[in-house]
């Protein structure tokens, strides 16, 4: 069985978000693999550490950064990569036309996938693949099963849990709870470098949504802080959550 | 007249905050607003959405719908566009709602704005704000097409009182079971008694100052006297004080209450990026220099195991 993993690569969480330009900013941000498709990745490199996945292949589109998101996965354990290039600014109908480009040349028997990215946080991109290459999808799953030719997953859903069974292939996306990524170890890094990482262009397509404007929040403004002992630190606060925000007890 | 869609979430028949949200925003604008409803047995709902402004309610009721699956949702979603025309269909940006809008998208060839916390729809063109970098920067986008296709995040709306005729409208049912690929084996419902997090009107929330499961039962009795919702930092997640679910932050939800109160969380920038658009925003901590007290409204620098018993008695009062 072959798994392939579709990776984005993001700025570090952690990044304060400044524009330039009327754009984000990249300078000086640490880029890291969305946090969502890391745990993708963990979780392919788990299911061939289970003997179910032959082989786990590595898929980003973006700029030539992107190869550093593939070689921190190759790192992982991954076998090898496809970068496929693309403009950064493409939105999700192009990315998805573009993965899903790839993934079709590879024929895998699971396509693996955050189910939304930390920067752009669309959630759109791995159901629009399974519909392009007309397969089942499952999202947000927390944890799967892959026997008979079928996989069945436990997904985070609205107001509970889910238990979803698809037929295999399908294209499955996962929430972040369900597994602890690995770190790469050093003779892991030094193994990547010599994983090949095949790369090729996205197919021009245009986008469907067309950004006018970026902007940032109004920077909330700090108000009352008080340090005092904890009953006048609490009669205050209570006064404040009565008289202002008119909170209402049960 | 052309028409706004909303598509309505309920399970079991309990109509979800959100749909009345994006219902009365709707009726705010020039298009008839129509509420689409797919279920077993919810013809009934029509009165309900009526009330917050639905000019007619698209009932698809068959077993088929009886519970959420893409491939039917989708394909009788098709079968209407293409009958009525709409010029938008919202969604509300829950698992479902995404899930469904992504796909329906792609099978239009379309674009879709997902998470969007303001929109202006015109016919075949809609421009949405969308909260991106978890609200730490907001991307204003236009979306062309028929219909424009959107998913909306609960909470950004009022529910309103302008009722529409709420004409039932009973659409062919188009799905067949050649449409399904997903099949549920089993739902477990979340036992609580609390809100959701991500439509709570208020959310207490803690973090590493909380230091273990005495600190959260506090913040869990703290929300239970205000019928809040229970959140955390991700260091109380990390910890496995909390599930995953309740991670407020840029790797967990985004919530908009209209107060939310901090214990024991610093404010670390992920974490902040998935608060800082509540209303109201109390924090308690024992270190002043938390960046947390730079995006509240009213902090203490106290030990939450002191203060929230005081406090609790206090709101008793």
């Amino acid at each position: 069985m072959k798994v392939l993993v579709c990776v984005k690569q993001t700025f570090d969480t952690e990044a304060k978000i400044e524009l330039k330009d009327g754009k984000i900013s990249d300078a000086g941000i640490n880029l890291i693999i969305n946090p969502y498709d890391e745990v993708a990745v963990e979780g392919g490199i788990q299911l061939k550490e289970k003997g179910i996945a032959k082989e786990v292949v590595i898929l980003s589109a973006g700029s030539d950064k992107a190869m550093d998101a593939i070689r921190t996965a190759l790192a992982m354990g991954a076998d090898r990569g496809i970068l496929v290039k693309q403009d950064t600014t493409a939105d999700e109908y192009a990315r998805a036309i573009a993965l899903a480009a790839a993934i079709k040349e590879e024929n895998p028997d699971i396509v693996l996938a955050g189910h939304v990215a930390s920067d752009d946080g669309s959630s759109q991109v791995p159901t629009r693949v399974a519909e392009i290459l007309g397969l089942p999808h499952v999202n947000v799953i927390t944890a799967i099963e892959i026997a008979g030719g079928k996989a069945t997953c436990t997904c985070e859903a609205d107001g509970g849990t889910s238990v979803i069974e698809v037929s295999v292939p399908a294209v499955i996306s996962s929430q972040v709870s369900w597994n602890e990524p690995r770190y790469p170890s050093m003779k892991g890094i030094m193994a990547a470098k010599k994983k090949p990482v095949a790369t090729k262009d996205a197919a021009a397509v245009d986008n469907k949504v067309n950004i006018i404007e970026f902007a940032l929040p109004a920077a909330k403004q700090a108000g009352v802080k008080i340090e005092d002992d904890p009953d006048v630190c609490a009669a205050k606060l209570g006064d404040w959550m009565k008289n202002v925000v008119k909170v209402e007890v049960k | 007249m052309a028409e706004t869609w909303v598509f309505v979430e309920q399970k079991d028949g309990n109509i979800r905050k959100v749909t009345f949200e994006m219902l009365s925003e709707c009726k705010k604008g020039g298009d008839e607003v129509g509420a689409v409803v797919f279920g077993q047995g919810v013809e009934g709902l029509a009165g309900e959405l009526a009330k917050y402004g639905a000019d007619k309610v698209y009932v698809a009721d068959d077993a088929i719908f009886a519970g959420y699956e893409t491939g039917a949702y989708v394909a009788q979603m098709v079968a209407m566009i293409n009958e009525f025309n709409p010029n938008a269909v919202l969604f509300a940006h829950s698992f479902n709602g995404r899930d469904m809008a992504s796909r329906l998208a792609q099978k239009l060839d379309a674009g879709l704005a997902t998470d969007a916390v303001a929109a202006e729809i015109s016919a075949g063109k809609g421009v949405f704000t969308r909260a991106i970098y978890a609200g730490k920067a907001l991307a204003k986008a236009e979306v062309t097409g028929s219909p424009v296709l959107a998913t909306i995040r609960p909470g950004v709306w009022e529910v309103g009182s302008t009722a529409g005729a709420g004409a039932v409208v009973k659409p062919a049912i188009a799905a067949t079971a050649a449409d399904v690929y997903q099949v549920m084996k089993e739902f477990r419902p979340t036992v609580s008694a609390r809100p959701d997090l991500a439509e709570a009107a208020v959310v207490v929330s803690g973090g590493r100052g909380c230091k273990g499961p005495d600190g959260i039962k506090l913040v869990e009795d703290l929300a239970d006297l205000l019928g809040a919702a229970v959140g955390g930092s991700r260091a109380s997640i990390d910890s496995g004080w909390l599930g995953h679910e309740l991670q407020v932050g840029q790797t967990g939800k985004v919530v908009l209450p209209n107060l939310y109160i901090a214990c024991g969380i610093s404010g670390a920038i992920q974490h902040l990026a998935g608060m800082s658009s509540s209303k109201f925003i109390a924090a308690i901590n024992t270190d002043t220099e938390a960046p947390i007290f730079g995006v509240s409204d009213f902090g203490v620098v106290a030990d939450l195991f002191k203060v929230i018993p005081l406090l609790m008695t206090d709101l008793k009062k």
